[in-house]
């Protein structure tokens, strides 16, 4: 049983349209979100989440209507847990374009009565931020004791820190980059493509033809979830396992690497949604907040004001140390109060995820420290 | 932390802080628990980080509110800019590198100032050790021949000329036994080099 306990999420629709980087503007949306803990009276305790590829505002406890569906980070996130809700105010939010209660390209395109699909505006991780924000203002923050988030949810974490860096006071970027490397795109490429030219996919409308490009999302998240793990990890788990006694000479299931990957594919074509998995892959293939300071990562921080933590894992080759390292040597050069961890996980990207003593001390102890400032 | 708990802690560590300037950019290469950045930041108001490779040291400094950096000595400070601080602490750690010149060199780029500390393997129990036919085991230098962390064994005289070598200049050089400066032949009645260095310009 989590400690969180039974969690129910709220909503706010948004009447006012919030123009997006692309020059687009979306209007009449909604974002869902949940809170764990209490708002305390000066309004300084408030922790936001940011999430990641395929994750939601369902951060902690167990949703209302699904005992069985835990937040994705119930392990940080509760009372006594490292970030510890009996203190903290911790706020989840799904982003625009998700497939998880925001409004999305399956929701109803008010122009048009039909659903948003292909026509679902481009978002950027500076758009989500936007919106984040929005919501932080409904709730009455004007000012978060940390913003946090793992992978694509640290870049959003950092993108808070540059776009609104008197917002917050801590800023936990964890398996993160700042930018993706032509390899990362070309994975996601990979992704999109299988998407794109499965033909049940429609140009993005298959919601009109009530079908869902499944095998095309199954080999895009494949693709993905090989990604997030380490060589050594699958190593160790499949290695060269069969799943019979013997090869089967055919072109079926052999080894259990595939079955597993089979499996996970088949999973998340069955929730997740395709448009949303172009969406959110765009996203990450976008952001690189250096890029309008010619490249310079320094120049891009040096509006920043909030402390960071700064975690990465040592098997990650997805969003490796050393992409981690590259963003601590910005912080530094901008005299920025940082902390910085390099885990030894052997569990590559997901490690963020999963826990690890050394990993999970370090939070609970930065976050204590968070606790005892004077604000 | 006040004087008074890091000099009861860390006498040694105590000594060492009256060099450095309140306010100053100090970076403590081989933090350890961060208890010198920790006293700096709190009594002297000063600002820094510490770079440190063990987890639970790492732990440690987190729980201290001090800031620190993950990785490996070994690799240098190629994370930070030339002259990013006043001074550059390595303190009791740079006898465990294997690449003492390299990071020696380092220190020098980033620091407008240096104070290393490390053992001093002339200290008179170690000579006596020797002529008995073994290697010194002491207070400071706590670990047996086979399972010692300490790469390097050096004595206050053999320094001075690397760090001639890679371009500090010495300010000060005083041998310390438990955390009190001896001032009557240092180089065998010292167990601690304390060394105060400065670019060469």
């Amino acid at each position: 049983m989590s400690s969180a306990g039974i969690v129910t999420p709220e909503t706010h629709l948004f009447a006012e349209p919030l123009l997006l980087q692309s020059g687009a503007s979306i209007g009449g949306y909604t974002l869902m979100y949940e809170t764990y803990g209490k708002l305390n009276a000066t309004k300084s305790n408030a922790v936001l989440i940011c999430h990641a590829l395929n994750a939601s505002h369902h951060v902690a406890g167990v949703a209302a209507d699904d005992p069985a569906n835990l937040g994705w980070w119930d392990n940080m996130i509760g009372p006594g847990k490292p970030l510890d809700t009996n203190h903290f105010f911790v706020i989840g939010i799904n982003n625009l374009g998700s497939c998880f209660g925001s409004t999305g390209p399956m929701h109803t395109n008010p122009a048009t009565g039909k659903p948003y699909g292909a026509d679902f505006p481009v978002v950027t991780v500076e758009d989500w931020v936007n919106a984040q924000a929005r919501l932080a203002d409904v709730l009455g923050i004007t000012q978060f004791a940390a913003v946090m988030g793992g992978s694509l949810g640290g870049m959003q974490a950092m993108s808070w820190s540059m776009m609104y860096p008197e917002r917050l006071r801590h800023c936990v970027v964890i398996a993160s980059t700042a930018k993706l490397s032509a390899q990362n795109i070309a994975f996601n490429d990979v992704a999109r493509q299988a998407i794109v030219s499965d033909p049940d996919f429609h140009g993005g409308d298959f919601y009109a033809h009530n079908v869902v490009p499944k095998s095309g999302l199954r080999v895009a998240r494949m693709v993905g979830h090989i990604t997030y793990l380490s060589n050594d990890d699958m190593a160790e788990k499949f290695g060269r396992d069969l799943k019979s006694d013997d090869y089967q000479f055919g072109f079926g299931v052999d080894f259990e690497i595939e079955s597993y990957l089979r499996y996970q594919g088949d999973k998340f074509s069955s929730y997740f949604d395709a448009n949303t998995y172009l969406l959110i892959t765009k996203a990450l293939d976008y952001f690189d907040p250096a890029r309008k300071f010619d490249g310079d990562l320094t120049k891009s921080l040096a509006m920043t004001t909030a402390r960071f933590l700064v975690i990465s894992f040592t098997t990650d080759w997805r969003f490796s140390p050393e992409r981690s390292r590259e963003i601590v040597h910005a912080l530094l050069s901008n005299k920025r109060k940082v902390t910085y961890a390099e885990i030894d996980a052997p569990h590559g990207h997901d490690a963020f995820l999963l826990d690890d003593a050394r990993y999970m001390n370090l939070v609970r102890s930065y976050f204590e420290r968070i606790k005892e400032e004077r604000v | 932390m006040n004087f008074a708990e890091l000099n009861r802690l860390r006498p040694d560590l105590a000594f060492i802080a009256h060099w450095i300037a309140p306010n100053s950019n100090v970076l403590d290469v081989g933090c350890g628990d961060g208890v010198m950045l920790d006293y700096l930041q709190t009594d002297k108001a000063c600002n820094g980080y510490g770079i440190e490779i063990s987890d639970e040291l790492v732990l440690s400094c987190a729980q201290r509110g001090v800031q620190v950096i993950q990785q490996d000595m070994e690799q240098g400070l190629g994370l930070f800019d030339d002259r990013a601080f006043e001074t550059v602490l390595c303190l009791s750690s740079l006898q465990m590198m294997k690449n003492v010149e390299g990071l020696l060199t380092d220190i020098a780029r980033v620091g407008r100032e240096a104070i290393v500390s490390f053992p001093n393997f002339a200290y008179w129990p170690h000579r006596v050790a020797l002529l008995r036919g073994h290697m010194p085991v002491s207070k400071s230098l706590p670990y047996e021949w086979y399972d010692t962390p300490n790469l390097r064994c050096a004595t206050i005289g053999d320094f001075t000329e690397l760090a001639n070598s890679v371009g500090l200049e010495v300010l000060e050089c005083v041998a310390l036994h438990e955390g009190r400066q001896v001032k009557v032949l240092p180089n065998l009645r010292g167990s601690l080099a304390v060394f105060r260095l400065r670019g060469k310009t």
